[in-house]
């Protein structure tokens, strides 16, 4: 009994600043700032209405999902043999590389926003979303690297030997019998490189003129003060996508949990 | 085919795995690797998959160097002691594996799967996954695999190893007779010689990666070249005595009498190795040619249907085999009995001088 008591005290302690986020999207500013009420008393789809009409708000949910989304593909693509090559072979100094690639994360991400940004101002790829993607992918590809590794180390590597035995060649074994083994891996480094590059602020401010979601939001000051309802509409949009990726991911999340090393 | 290894060797970071292997393998019967664990069974099979490179030495295949060949242009297939399938594949697909990799019509592949599966009982099983199988399934799984690639060798690493008793002794039955009459260089890795035995056709012993003899199963389980031989095909594991012989009497370690005539018949005199396995000892006097000696019980096994006997003797430690129930305490004295007729013996260099007469059992 009590333990059920403490488990709701603790969810709602939990669920509550979610649920005053989507309150306030519902509500305009006058009641936001005025009243203090649990519900929106004239509810209204105003703050919305605004997102997905001014094209400076929707355009940042798209180019913010671009970015993520190549980050995430850019990390896989490179992360999968990698960490292939870290879990099957021994090579001149790889404990050193693997580690290496790890203190990539130990850094403070300001510290790469300087040469990022003067760099890819010299190349001209600055404020482009393969700006971001590239950028994220520092942190994001040791990450991948990782978690994958600790999955492939769980697969036999006679399984690896009995496909060239039975004539596979590598690009058809590690697509046809490999990949399907690590699924649970991928799905949780997919998670978390989704959700690295999803709420990351610094990167995607400086390597941008100010056009992906997290760095929009941040300037909804105007002259008329703080736009309270806007702004926690648009705060319930960025909960989306994180959401739906871990409603899809959630199966994998929880066996790669149990069976990888994150 | 013929497969050759013709001076082999194998060395990892400094030690050596396995030291000048030649070995001639050819088709129809089936080749036995027998020796104890790390003794380089598992390390000659993959060198003969072509999984590693030997460090010196080649790989004869009907006469043709085949050393660097890439394993995937190899004709070879190998089941582990583990059960490795392909966990995401069905067992239909795990079997149909290498003919789909080859490019075989859809109704080749099906019949050719549908027809491994009934020769290994897989066929309630075509739909499931390995991991929802039992041990033996999940081997068999793994042998019709091997078996539908109509490969030219054969591997099979402890393929029951992991099996529990009664599937073990029903696959040990059936493997032969699966990969028989297709032409196939077969080989066998096992621990036990009593699997070797049962297998039958030709064993090479192996210890610490040196081929100690190669020969049919039999011939080598009865003459065994060397001590080593010798220690490798026996189990339980063969006494051994260091024992002198003068004037056609042997005389065992503390001066124990280990008789005369036997094999002992006629030897020089010098100093040997006298060998004798465990089934010989015998703790009832049977017959008036057996040489009784006295022991002191160190532990009496009891399987049901025989006992092992570990005993002491003039500071050797020995094993009786009997037929039947014999419980002895530990510490009690104990009367045995040697026949010098069943005494391998060994010269001070380990070679083999003298192995017991034929004529009677093994």
């Amino acid at each position: 009994m009590s333990r059920r008591v403490i488990l709701t005290a603790y969810l709602v302690f939990l669920m509550l600043p979610i649920y005053w986020l989507i309150n306030m999207s519902f509500k305009d500013n006058t009641e936001i700032t005025n009243t203090m009420s649990l519900f929106p008393l004239h509810p209204t789809l105003k703050n919305y209405g605004e997102i997905f009409t001014n094209v400076t708000w929707y355009r940042g949910f798209q180019f913010s999902l671009t970015y993520v989304v190549l980050n995430t593909l850019i990390s896989l693509a490179v992360a999968l043999p990698a960490a292939y090559a870290f879990s099957r072979y021994r090579f001149l100094g790889d404990k050193h590389l693997f580690f290496w690639l790890l203190t990539n994360r130990m850094a403070p991400p300001a510290v790469f926003a300087l040469p990022f940004f003067n760099l890819y101002s010299a190349v001209g790829l600055f404020d482009t979303s393969w700006a971001v993607a590239l950028a994220h992918c520092i942190f994001n590809v040791p990450l991948a690297v990782w978690i994958l590794e600790g999955f492939m180390s769980g697969v036999p590597r006679e399984i690896d030997e009995t496909a060239y035995l039975d004539g596979y060649s590598f690009p058809r074994f590690f697509v046809r019998i490999f990949i399907p083994l690590i699924a649970n891996g991928i799905g949780v480094a997919a998670f978390f490189c989704f959700m690295f590059s999803w709420v990351e602020l610094l990167f995607s401010r400086t390597l941008t003129n100010n056009q992906s979601i997290s760095s929009i939001m941040t300037r909804t000051v105007s002259a008329a003060g703080i736009d309270w309802g806007l702004l926690a509409a648009a705060g319930v949009l960025t909960l989306i996508p994180g959401a739906l990726v871990i409603w899809f991911v959630r199966d994998y999340i929880a066996k790669g949990f149990a069976l990888g090393r994150v | 085919m013929t497969v050759v290894l013709d001076k082999v060797s194998k060395v990892v970071r400094g030690s050596a795995h396995i030291r000048n292997v030649s070995l001639t393998l050819t088709p129809g019967t089936i080749n036995i690797l027998l020796g104890p664990t790390l003794s380089g069974k598992t390390s000659l099979m993959r060198l003969l998959a072509g999984l590693d490179l030997p460090t010196s030495g080649r790989l004869l295949v009907d006469g043709v160097d085949v050393t660097g060949k890439p394993v995937r242009e190899r004709s070879v297939a190998m089941v582990y002691q583990q059960f490795i399938n392909y966990p995401a594949m069905t067992v239909y697909e795990n079997i149909a594996s290498p003919l789909r990799v080859r490019g075989l019509a859809k109704a080749e592949i099906d019949t050719k799967v549908r027809e491994a599966a009934q020769l290994l009982r897989l066929e309630p099983y075509l739909d499931r996954l390995p991991l929802n199988l039992s041990g033996g399934q999940q081997q068999r799984t793994a042998i019709a695999r091997a078996l539908v690639k109509d490969a030219k060798l054969v591997l099979l690493d402890e393929p029951l190893a992991n099996l529990d008793y009664k599937l073990r002794e029903e696959l040990r039955v059936e493997l032969p007779r699966i990969f028989e009459g297709k032409g196939t260089v077969f080989v066998y890795a096992t621990t036990e010689p009593s699997e070797a035995l049962l297998l039958g056709g030709h064993t090479a012993t192996l210890r610490e990666g040196a081929i100690t003899q190669f020969g049919p199963t039999v011939d080598v389980y009865r003459s065994p070249r060397d001590r080593e031989t010798a220690q490798v095909f026996s189990d339980p594991p063969m006494n051994f005595a260091d024992a002198t012989i003068r004037s056609g009497q042997a005389t065992g370690p503390g001066g124990v009498a280990l008789g005369s005539g036997g094999t002992l018949q006629g030897l020089p005199d010098g100093a040997y190795q006298i060998g004798f396995r465990p089934n010989h000892v015998s703790l009832i006097n049977r017959s008036a040619q057996l040489v009784p000696i006295k022991g002191v019980v160190g532990v009496s096994e009891i399987t049901g249907s025989e006992s092992f006997v570990h005993f002491e003797c003039g500071g050797a430690r020995w094993i009786a085999l009997e037929p039947g129930v014999h419980d002895h305490l530990p510490g009690a004295a104990i009367d045995v009995f040697l026949d010098p007729s069943r005494f391998f013996v060994f010269d001070s260099h380990s070679q083999l001088v003298r192995a017991p007469a034929r004529t009677a059992s093994l």
